[in-house]
């Protein structure tokens, strides 16, 4: 059985020797063209005109196009057909894409796009929450709002309030290869398109749209990208497009890539998030009611902030029992990149706002923040036998499949948290300068894309002659170690070793109309329509070997690399050989679709999710208070990944979850200058961690138990659910600065150094 | 015209010689690389120095150190041995301790850092460095949170270095110094008289030193350098000399080279350029060229401010010696004269009383917030000496006048420390932008003089003495 293994990621030996291919990778025909973008440095405006005559006599430049120069709907959004591929009369942010260069290199591509002059009547930029409010400009008419019980006489009724307010950053995604497509023309028009994308499908849809012709002319592939995060959802449409056309238009290959800088300063990021709230609970810290208002700037475009900002309502009780609560949500429009998916997709927001909550509750108290989370969680699946009913979300989807609670006792007794939490506080009653702090953060998060129809999947797998196999699906590998954990199902059904699997690009022309790898669901969807397709050709080579031996085909066996009935053992090529001569097909096709799933998003009601996956964090930290310089000393993980299909990639995604979600909220800080102007546009000014910002000590472990689900062999999605993870070193920090001072710190994120002092500071003032 | 634009470059890339004719001197070693070799192992993440994803193993006659292909010139390659991925497996195919070990424990996930490290990786097990975290600082992994890449490096640790990574530099071999193609018989000298003599001629030549700034000239913003001269061609501007009262370095000593020169005699110094940039930053960057640069957030002025050390220049014959601080005019400006360059600095011998503190986003690779490079000595409970410089602060790095005064010919206690704290703020006017606001940059400033106070009563000041 290949399934369970700890095995390398698939590509694991290209990797370390320069050989995996990524799409600059691709050799090019001669006379390949490049592109670039020239972009807008005003936030708001509208365009009168373009100066383009230096652009166009700048060194190695082909053409120049703009947005009159474009025949057929060049839009690249994938919602609300809000993006023009490039400016036509307004501008609505500093980078929005103004016109194309096409030029006989990358770098002359660039600096030529330089050159232009902008006519451009500025209009008043809406840049902050405030203002945006205040003009009402927003992505749907008004707030949504999802409810439970009664939040306001309950708050009214509550022995005990907090209430405050807190900003939390967005992030960039620094993929470390940036956007990327190359596009080859092809005889009829039509184009065969190779992107560093999560969705080859909706890359075709949109060069289908932009260069006139049906799906059929366009074909996609992806082998890999160089990490994704959700930042190559959406935000790959426009360099895919722009090279297809400009392919169409001179015949010639084009290829198109972002440099660092253009790539932080034109993609959308995460959404940041101002979260107000009220809360009321006993004077143990049982919560009786919240009301919670979400603030999100969605950017210029709609992109996928609708459900990324449902996911967030979503996720605004993380892993507690609410009886009574109200979520308002507002999805701002500003004049900003458009905010777009990352890992988590408003998850991580939604519930770092209910943490913060739990936080601010147990510090009134003065009570163990991680005793008053235990208290609030949702009741364990192996507690509700006897029990009434489960305990309900606030968008009433029954949560069955609770382990929080066994979890995080798990964990703290691993991590010894108590005595550690003890030593903190005899450590900070010691030294005046530096302090520690250690917290508990849970995590519980939805598994299913919301947009339900999105559940599908499908594969198409074929079994040559000579036993060898040909294995393709609709996911997309970014690092994840998808291609590998799928290729251990297709080497699990036919009891072949994985070596007889060749692993393929993901091809719109073998797999259609396919889901963005996102959402987690990778594994869970592309998985299933693998097994199905694997079985499918298994029937057909048992049914026909039974036939030889006059027997059932469940009498037919596959295993280690051979196919078995009776005392008869055939090696699986012969097999295939066999059912080949018989006229049989090795090929078929897989399709799963999600079951169980039902979802409003209007009314914020039913059973968005299939499962949910869980895991707990503890942190601890240390901070300078003459500096607000911090540091993460120890963090230990208890992640609930089901029964993991590959416990090696599986610990990978979760520490690397960790990290990621941990930069999040401390060193990775954007920041918009007056004008709109994104002034940490680099890794030289935006900081995502670095080797050494990892935990001293970090302690990982899986959750051992299967998915009550019926999910592939038992296994849990596990992508996004370890970022949240990263909470934990945000309330370990806030922790830490409850030491220096008796005032509530309103610490907000990111807690860079500055924050944490700033923090420092009002947790002194009395 | 003089200087090159157009090159003679030869180099040994991957255990094969390479000789190259009428290459653009501007041409940045990952572009050839990717565009004109199809090596395209080595990748760019971000075409700044930044991210690593470039770095390469470049071996001369001081032995081999990782470098960032995407800001390094083609012309500073010259005589030297380069060692990209697809050369750190051997020859005949069999991987490096350092690969297999990736593998094993998992240290790659979407596989684009990847090549960088293993470069790195193999370069730090070349020379047997076992400090990961700094060998790795310039490497950004954003998928695997590094615990599994730095198993793989303490794994491979012990196993042995394979033959073909001890590369032979061609410089070693023969003499062969680049040529100038569009403007035969102008070619910049390489002996220092020579040169300064041909400067002065030609004074508007860009001098490139170790390029980790003007690398980002040309691939961020497109200038056209027009005539330049690589300093790395210059011996004499190379190399450390000592005498009784002082060590004087050259102007092209890298900071790799500095931290040596330096650390057993300032470790605080040693402990900020640690901190500097990444190592492979490092192993181009040279002190010279951070104190030319005149940036008010280069982390080399302050420590040297603070240090009392003197900065040499040269135009034409004629030399001349100034305390470093003097250097830095105002913003954007420095005492430099048309046709005069750095050739060295030199840093007095005397009893350590320096502490250097940085602030900044993260602490590896980041440039400062604030750094506070704070000499203050104290006899019999007096201070008698105190030289507070900052970067960050104003247009320059700077001395902190006010504050010194409140300091010099006091009693050491905290009360003069709070003094000068408070005297800090006649000193600056700080600016708010993506690193810090204003405020913050006051507020801590002043805060290292209370850390120094506390730091010298032996309290436990930074969190990077605590551990779990």
């Amino acid at each position: 059985m290949s399934i369970a293994k700890p095995l390398p990621h698939d590509a694991a030996a290209l990797h370390v020797n320069g050989s995996a291919r990524y799409v600059d990778d691709i050799p090019t025909p001669t006379g390949t063209l490049h592109l670039a973008f020239g972009t807008s440095p005003i936030a708001a405006g509208t365009l009168n005109g373009m100066d383009l005559d230096a652009v166009r006599s700048a060194t190695g430049v082909i053409s120049v196009m703009t947005a009159d120069d474009l025949q057929h709907d060049t839009d690249v959004s994938p919602s609300a057909h809000d993006e023009p591929l490039l400016a036509k009369d307004t501008v609505a942010y500093v980078g929005q894409p103004m016109f194309l260069v096409i030029a006989t290199s990358h770098t002359a591509a660039r600096a030529a796009a330089r050159r232009a002059q902008y006519d451009i009547t500025e209009g008043t930029p809406i840049f902050s929450i405030e203002d945006a409010l205040a003009a009402n400009s927003r992505f749907e008419d008004g707030p949504r709002i999802y409810s439970k019980g009664t939040a306001s006489t309950a708050l009214a009724a509550s022995t005990h309030t907090v209430s405050g307010s807190l900003t939390m950053g967005g992030q960039e995604h620094f993929y470390l290869e940036g956007q990327a497509a190359l596009a080859l023309p092809s005889e009829e028009g039509d184009v065969l398109v190779h992107s560093s994308t999560q969705h080859p499908t909706e890359i075709q849809h949109k060069v289908a749209h932009a260069i006139g012709k049906p799906m059929h002319a366009v074909r996609v592939e992806t082998r890999r990208m160089g990490g994704g995060f959700g930042g190559k959802e959406s935000q790959g449409n426009a360099l895919a497009v722009a090279c297809a056309i400009a392919a169409l238009a001179t015949g010639k290959p084009c290829k198109m890539r972002y440099d660092r800088d253009d790539d932080m300063i034109i993609t959308g990021k995460r959404h940041d998030f101002r979260i107000d709230y009220t809360c009321g609970f006993n004077a143990k810290g049982l919560i009786q009611a919240i009301d919670v208002k979400h603030y999100t700037r969605c950017g210029w475009a709609q992109d996928l902030s609708l459900p990324v900002a449902d996911r967030a309502m979503l996720h605004a009780d993380n892993a507690y029992n609410l009886p009574n609560i109200r979520i308002e949500s507002h999805r701002l429009k500003t004049n900003m990149q458009s905010a777009t998916a990352y890992r988590g997709f408003g998850g991580p927001q939604g519930m770092l706002g209910m943490e913060r909550i739990i936080d601010h509750v147990a510090q009134k108290l003065g009570a163990d923040p991680a005793r008053v989370r235990q208290m609030n969680y949702y009741a364990s699946a192996g507690s509700l036998s006897g029990k009434m009913k489960p305990d309900s979300t606030p968008y009433g989807q029954e949560v069955t499949d609770s382990i929080i609670a066994e979890l995080s006792k798990s964990l703290l007794g691993s991590s010894n948290y108590d005595d550690r939490r003890a030593a903190v506080k005899a450590w900070n009653a010691r030294n005046p300068i530096i302090k520690r702090g250690i917290a508990l953060t849970p995590v519980k998060f939805g598994i299913s894309f919301t947009l339900t129809h999105l559940n599908q999947a499908g594969a198409l797998v074929h079994v040559y002659q000579d036993g060898s196999i040909h294995l393709n699906h609709g996911g997309t590998e970014m690092g994840q170690g998808l291609f590998q954990k799928v290729a251990q199902v297709a080497a699990s059904r036919f009891g072949v070793p994985l070596e007889l699997i060749k692993i393929t690009a993901t091809d719109t022309a073998k797999v259609p109309n396919t889901s963005a790898t996102a959402a987690s669901s990778g594994s869970d969807l592309n998985g299933m329509a693998v097994k199905i397709a694997c079985d499918t050709i298994r029937d057909r080579m048992s049914g026909h070997i039974a036939q030889l031996h006059d027997c059932t085909a469940s009498e037919v066996t596959f295993a280690d690399g051979h196919v078995n009935v009776g005392a008869k053992r055939y090696s699986f090529a012969e097999a295939a050989q066999l059912t080949y001569q018989a006229r049989s097909s090795l090929s078929a096709t897989g399709f799963y679709k999600t079951p169980d799933i039902e979802w409003d998003r209007i009314k914020g009601k039913g059973r968005p999710f299939f499962y949910f996956a869980y895991g707990a964090a503890i942190t601890e930290v240390a901070i300078d208070t003459l500096t607000g310089e911090n540091r993460i000393l120890r963090t230990d993980i208890l992640h609930d990944a089901g029964a993991s299909l590959n416990p090696a990639l599986d610990v990978g995604q979760i520490e690397g979850g960790y990290v990621q979600g941990a930069g999040w909220l401390t060193t990775e800080e954007l920041v918009w200058d007056d004008n709109g102007r994104l002034r940490t546009h680099a890794p030289s000014t935006y900081k995502i961690p670095a080797c050494s910002d990892r935990p001293d000590i970090f302690n990982v472990a899986l959750w051992d138990g299967e998915n009550p689900a019926d999910t592939i062999y038992k296994s849990k999605a596990v992508g996004e659910p370890p970022f949240m993870l990263g909470m934990s070193a945000f309330f370990a920090l806030s922790d830490a600065i409850a030491a220096c001072g008796p005032t509530f710190s309103d610490l907000q994120a990111p807690a860079t150094a500055e924050q944490v002092l700033s923090a420092i500071g009002r947790a002194r003032d009395v | 015209m003089a200087g090159y634009i157009h090159m003679d470059v030869s180099f040994r890339l991957n255990g094969k010689d390479v000789a190259l004719t009428n290459v653009t001197a501007t041409t940045t070693l990952l572009d050839w690389l990717r565009i004109n070799q199809n090596l395209t192992g080595t990748k760019e993440g971000c075409n700044e120095g930044d991210c690593g994803a470039c770095s390469v193993m470049v071996t001369d006659e001081n032995g081999a150190k990782a470098l960032n292909a995407c800001i390094l010139f083609l012309p500073q390659l010259h005589g030297k041995a380069i060692r990209t991925v697809e050369g750190i497996a051997a020859p005949d195919g069999t991987p490096h301790a350092v690969q297999t070990e990736m593998i094993t424990h998992h240290g790659s996930q979407c596989g684009f850092c990847t090549p960088g490290f293993i470069v790195s990786m193999a370069t730090a097990h070349l020379n047997g460095e076992t400090d990961h975290d700094t060998a790795l600082a310039g490497n950004l992994c954003r998928c695997t949170g590094y615990a599994p890449i730095i198993r793989a490096a303490k794994a491979a640790e012990t196993a042995p270095i394979p033959k073909h990574m001890h590369d032979t530099p061609p410089i070693l071999l023969a003499k062969n110094i680049p040529g100038e193609r569009e403007s035969a018989g102008a070619e910049p000298p390489t002996n220092l008289d020579a040169f300064a003599s041909w400067y002065e001629q030609n004074p508007d030549t860009t001098l490139i030193a170790g390029a980790t700034d003007v690398g980002l000239w040309v691939t961020k913003h497109f200038t056209n350098l027009g005539q330049t001269a690589f300093l790395n061609q210059i011996p004499e501007l190379r190399g450390m000399t000592e005498t009784d009262e002082a060590i004087h370095v050259g102007a092209m000593t890298t900071l790799t080279e500095l931290y040596e020169v330096i650390k057993d005699r300032h470790p605080s110094f040693a402990q900020l350029i640690q901190r500097y940039g990444s190592t492979q930053v490092r192993n181009a960057a040279t002190i010279g060229g951070n104190v030319a640069n005149g940036s008010p957030i280069g982390d080399g002025s302050p420590a040297l401010i603070a240090l009392g050390a003197t900065l040499h220049l040269r135009k034409g014959a004629k030399v001349r010696e100034i305390p470093i601080a003097d250097f830095f005019i105002e913003y954007g400006k420095q005492d430099r004269a048309v046709g005069e360059f750095i050739t060295g600095i030199t840093i007095p011998k005397v009893a350590d009383n320096l502490h250097c503190y940085k602030l900044s986003k993260r602490f590896d690779q980041d440039i400062s917030a604030v750094c506070g490079c704070l000499w203050v000595e104290v006899k019999d409970d007096v201070i008698t000496t105190a030289r507070l410089a900052y970067g960050g602060m104003a247009g320059t790095p700077k001395r902190a006048s006010a504050a010194e005064a409140a300091l010099t010919n006091k009693p050491w206690n905290e009360n003069t420390i709070r003094t000068a704290m408070e005297a800090l703020k006649s000193d600056f006017s700080p600016l708010s932008d993506m690193r810090a606001s204003a405020k913050y940059r006051m507020q801590t400033a002043q805060n290292m003089l209370l850390r120094l106070w506390h730091e010298r009563n032996g309290e436990t000041t930074s969190v990077h003495e605590v551990t779990a």
